[in-house]
């Protein structure tokens, strides 16, 4: 009898503290690439998005309603995204981060925009925002208004007239070279090499060969981490001339750790990085980043905890949790990093949820990477 | 089994798989979907490895060209039932081709043709971008719809995908009763005594892959709604590996093995979720573990059990050979 | 031409790293018809093993190299051919293929679930210092692995041919029922090919690692290039193992520069295909005289 009167009590609470906890939570839904090749962008989106949802709690919450984020393993497969998009819909997910690879993020976007769920993005295919889906947003510039941010550098200051271009044949690089050659035509400038290579190829003789025989002015360099670190040591075995330059990757920490004295006075356009430390919410994420995972943060970390965060500032702007008002705010709207700190810069979507702001060129000087200039919003 | 058995356990089994989506959240009736879509995949590959003892590592390229002929017509305007047809028929021809290396070669030199075979067609999606789009894929291909039966929402896709997965399982046991099913195993077993026994064992080869791969090609003709994206990632070796394991796992030679094989492989992520990250290690090593104790797969397990009590029957002559090293 | 120069060497350079897997592979087969799905993987392997001896054990480089190579030799030549190779093989190949790939999947996403997801730089055991030969340039490094690769194959038909034990390995691979008769040890014989190859991959994954860079997902596509190679030059020749290896690594490199960035994966597929179609036996192998 009294075990049974127990059981009653604890359930009766259990329930209780459940239901309380439902009204008072928000869930957020991160969708990534965990495990498979996307893995090390996932993980690191996935950690700078812990970190902003720590701060969110620490700071209320959203709306007064703690946050809780709950994190869904795509395996890099595209397939998998989609149901675990539609998953996280149906477990409550009010918001999604996710995912990055662009394969995944065309078809996960479609479950998304049918629940009207908002959801935020890290990945850098142009034809992500081209597709008239209004619940889609960028956590940093699509490759066609990053790729063209880099033109003034080509035109201005190393007067090219001839460049190369070595991607890798994915949809990430496959995207970035299209409008890359789009971009030189419009500038005048001739395309004289253009070099394809496999992901995850190992061996770039061939390619940086290439390069060396066609001797343009400057190669831009559109690739995923090793392959780039991959191929900066091959182009410094073969002595390649040129200045290489890049888009976000070439001059990452890991590129840098990978290819070594290779990867010296690589120049690269960044969205947002972590070495900006003379921006004060930037510094503060890379300090806070560093102490709780040991590692350095990546350009895929920043934009997760800037998805995560936008989400917040949104939501409450909005004043309820409303996938349509949400959709509606978001377009056209405009961050200023004053009054929203942890925006880290000042920052704006149009009407098709493609983002633009502030961006820095960065080289790689005695092993780390030094801000050489700033590009404005485009 | 007693006679009034059978079937009764499939009248179960079906009305089970009618009532299991019931109520259930989309991502469920999404997880069901996909289980029946591999494993109609699987029961080809089962036909080719199972019955006929052939390995293919292809069949992933086999749902891709069933996938982009029905993307391709249904964007160009064409309905699903007329598309898929097309696709089925390009994927006997495909695989009949593909069976030729197999007359020459067999065990893993036949693994490697066909994962490179797998290999070439995903670098010709890739690379043919005008026809397939590339590594951008293909995106917004209409779910079929039947007049009064639109398979837009997610449970009328469920019971279509249903429909032709019975169709298609009422199909394959039709093939496996008939005289060529008899002459499949027959080349499993023993091709020389097949040979000698008058079956043409060229043609029954061939065969094998043909059927088996037209399964393939109807799986990706249902991935094609389903998805309504497609893109050469998701068609890769990888995947055939994982259509391979479900028909080993499930049990390699007996008709449902397939089912079975698929489920586990599409719900273990969901089961070993507290796992994290480590199902796939736990996966691979039950894996390794079953083909040492078990080699006949889960619904083989229940067989031995059976074995136990009763005498033993014929032992499957291809799991006899290379005894060697002990 | 100082462009179809560097492609040359470069190529070789690359061709004798599959030579060198290749060569594991050719000597399990004949030996126990065991043919490894994750041979590649068996090369990504011993290089984590460095790292964690230099990581968590703080061992200096030279001798964590040592470690890598025993626990290599361990792990993948006696644990592999005991706890895998032996009990399944009974049950038929494909059996064996298939628990093979298996293991591919396990040693992969081990790595990355305990060590890492990102790929991690690895020291190089020789000077990475550029070589200009005719305008071509290749590393000091290139040159050691081609020699490695070159020395191996010697020392390898030297052991076959000339030593007693030698004699009695390629006794049970030609036969191990009647070598048996004869008095060989034919499981001991059996064990030293295991042996062989994981040391033969381990030396192959410290020669390729700093400059591939250790990666959980490395041998995705080496396993499946050493293995075109094996049959390529001929699956029962040693010699046919680097002829192959050094004929795919010099292709593959002509294909991307010549004619193809795009389709170069495509080349040793084609070659693999049309190799199988019209000479099974290989480009340096006899043949056995039985369908494979």
């Amino acid at each position: 009898m009294y075990r049974k009167y127990l059981l009653a009590v604890t359930t009766a609470v259990l329930t209780a503290t459940g239901a309380a906890q439902a009204q008072e939570t928000m869930k957020l839904g991160m969708v990534a690439e965990l495990s498979g090749p996307g893995a090390p962008a996932g993980t690191n989106w996935r950690d700078g998005i812990k970190i902003a949802v720590e701060e969110i709690n620490a700071d209320g919450g959203i709306l007064q309603n703690k946050v809780e984020l709950i994190e869904y393993d795509t395996q890099t497969d595209p397939q998998v995204s989609r149901a675990l998009v539609q998953k996280a819909i149906d477990e409550g997910a009010f918001a999604i981060l996710g995912t990055i690879y662009s394969g995944s993020t065309m078809v996960n976007m479609l479950v998304a925009q049918q629940n009207s769920t908002p959801q935020f993005v890290g990945s850098e295919a142009p034809s992500i925002v081209e597709k008239g889906n209004p619940f889609v947003y960028r956590t940093s510039s699509g490759a066609q208004k990053g790729v063209p941010a880099l033109t003034a550098y080509f035109t201005d200051t190393l007067k090219a007239k001839k460049v190369g271009v070595a991607w890798v044949n994915n949809e990430f690089g496959k995207g970035g070279r299209d409008v890359f050659v789009e971009e030189m035509k419009k500038a005048g400038i001739e395309v004289i090499a253009d070099v394809a290579s496999e992901q995850a190829q190992t061996d770039y003789a061939a390619d940086v060969s290439k390069l060396k025989e066609a001797n343009p002015e400057a190669v831009f360099v559109y690739m995923n981490q090793e392959e780039s670190a991959r191929f900066l040591i091959e182009a410094k075995k073969q002595a390649l001339p040129m200045p290489l330059i890049g888009e976000v990757t070439l001059t990452e920490a890991k590129v840098i750790e990978l290819a070594g004295a290779a990867a010296e006075g690589a120049i690269a356009h960044v969205g947002v990085t972590a070495t900006a430390t003379d921006v004060p919410g930037i510094g503060d994420f890379a300090k806070k980043f560093e102490e709780t995972f040991k590692r350095k943060p990546t350009h895929d970390a920043i934009k997760g905890y800037v998805g995560a965060w936008t989400t917040k500032y949104v939501t409450e702007l909005v004043g309820k949790a409303d996938g349509e008002a949400f959709a509606e705010k978001m377009h056209g709207l405009c961050l200023k990093a004053a009054d929203y700190p942890k925006i880290l810069l000042d920052t704006c979507w149009d009407e098709n949820g493609e983002m633009s702001r502030p961006s820095f060129m960065v080289q790689v000087k005695d092993g780390a990477p030094v801000v050489i200039g700033t590009v404005p919003a485009n | 089994m007693k006679r009034w058995l059978r079937p009764l356990l499939l009248v179960l089994l079906l009305a089970l798989a009618i009532i299991a989506p019931l109520g259930q959240g989309n991502y469920i009736v999404y997880t069901l979907t996909s289980w029946l879509i591999f494993s109609i995949a699987a029961m080809g590959l089962n036909l080719t490895l199972g019955y006929a003892g052939q390995i293919s590592l292809a069949q992933a390229s086999f749902m891709a060209i069933g996938a982009y002929t029905t993307a391709l017509l249904t964007l160009a305007g064409w309905h699903w039932v007329l598309a898929m047809p097309l696709g089925l028929i390009l994927c006997f021809a495909v695989g009949l081709l593909l069976g030729y290396p197999a007359l020459r070669v067999k065990g893993h030199f036949l693994a490697f043709v066909t994962l490179a075979f797998n290999t070439l067609v995903f670098l010709i999606l890739r690379n043919e971008e005008w026809l397939t789009g590339g590594s951008y894929g293909l995106v917004g291909m209409p779910r079929p719809d039947f007049g009064l039966f639109s398979t837009m929402k997610q449970l009328p896709f469920y019971y279509f995908t249903l429909g032709i997965t019975v169709i298609a399982s009422l199909v394959m046991w039709g093939i496996v009763r008939s005289p060529w099913g008899r002459a499949f195993k027959a080349l499993r077993e023993n091709p020389v005594r097949a040979e000698s026994l008058g079956v043409d064992t060229r043609r029954i080869t061939l065969l094998a892959f043909a059927i088996g791969s037209v399964y393939g090609g109807l799986a990706g003709a249902l991935i094609t709604p389903l998805v309504q994206f497609i893109e050469p990632g998701s068609f890769g070796v990888g995947h055939s590996l994982r259509i391979l394991l479900m028909v080993v796992v499930g049990g390699a030679g007996y008709f449902f093995g397939p089912f079975l094989g698929a489920g586990v492989v599409i719900m273990l992520p969901e089961m070993l979720r507290f796992t994290a990250g480590y199902y796939l290690i736990i996966y691979s090593a039950l894996v390794i573990v079953m083909l040492v104790f078990v080699p006949s797969g889960l619904i083989g397990i229940g067989g031995r059990l059976r074995e136990k009590f009763r005498p033993r029957r014929e032992v499957r002559a291809d799991m006899r050979e290379g005894a060697r090293l002990q | 031409m100082s462009q179809l120069l560097q492609v040359l060497l470069s190529g070789l350079a690359t061709g004798s790293i599959y030579a060198l897997v290749a060569i594991g592979f050719t000597l399990v087969w004949q030996a126990a018809q065991t043919v490894n799905f994750a041979q590649g993987e068996f090369v990504m392997l011993p290089a984590f093993f460095v790292l964690v001896a230099m990581g968590y054990f703080g061992l200096p480089f030279l001798p964590a190299l040592l470690v890598g190579l025993v626990l290599s030799v361990l792990v993948l030549g006696v644990l592999f051919k005991k706890l895998i190779a032996e009990p399944i093989l009974p049950h038929g190949g494909i059996t064996l293929i298939i628990a093979t790939m298996a293991l591919g999947i396990f040693l992969k996403e081990s790595v990355k679930e305990f060590y890492s997801a990102e790929a991690q730089p690895f020291p190089s055991m020789f000077p990475n210092d550029p070589i200009d030969i005719f305008g071509a340039v290749v590393s000091l490094q290139d040159l050691f692995n081609l020699a490695i690769s070159l020395g191996v194959v010697v020392l390898l038909t030297l052991f076959l041919n000339r030593t007693r034990t030698g004699r009695c390995m390629q006794a049970t691979a030609q036969n191990p029922a009647v070598a048996e008769i004869l008095g060989v040890d034919v499981k001991r014989m059996i064990l030293y090919t295991f042996l062989i190859n994981a040391a033969l991959a381990a030396l192959a994954s410290f020669l390729i690692t700093p400059v591939y860079l250790a990666k959980f997902s490395n041998g995705e596509t080496l396993g499946l290039i050493a293995f075109i190679a094996a049959i390529v030059g001929g699956f029962n020749q040693i010699r046919g193992a680097l002829v192959g290896g050094l004929l795919i690594g010099v292709l593959d490199n002509l294909t991307a520069t010549y004619v193809t960035a795009q389709y170069r994966a495509a080349l040793p597929l084609v070659l693999l295909i049309v190799i199988i179609m019209l000479r099974p036996q290989g480009l340096m192998g006899t043949s056995e005289g039985r369908s494979v």
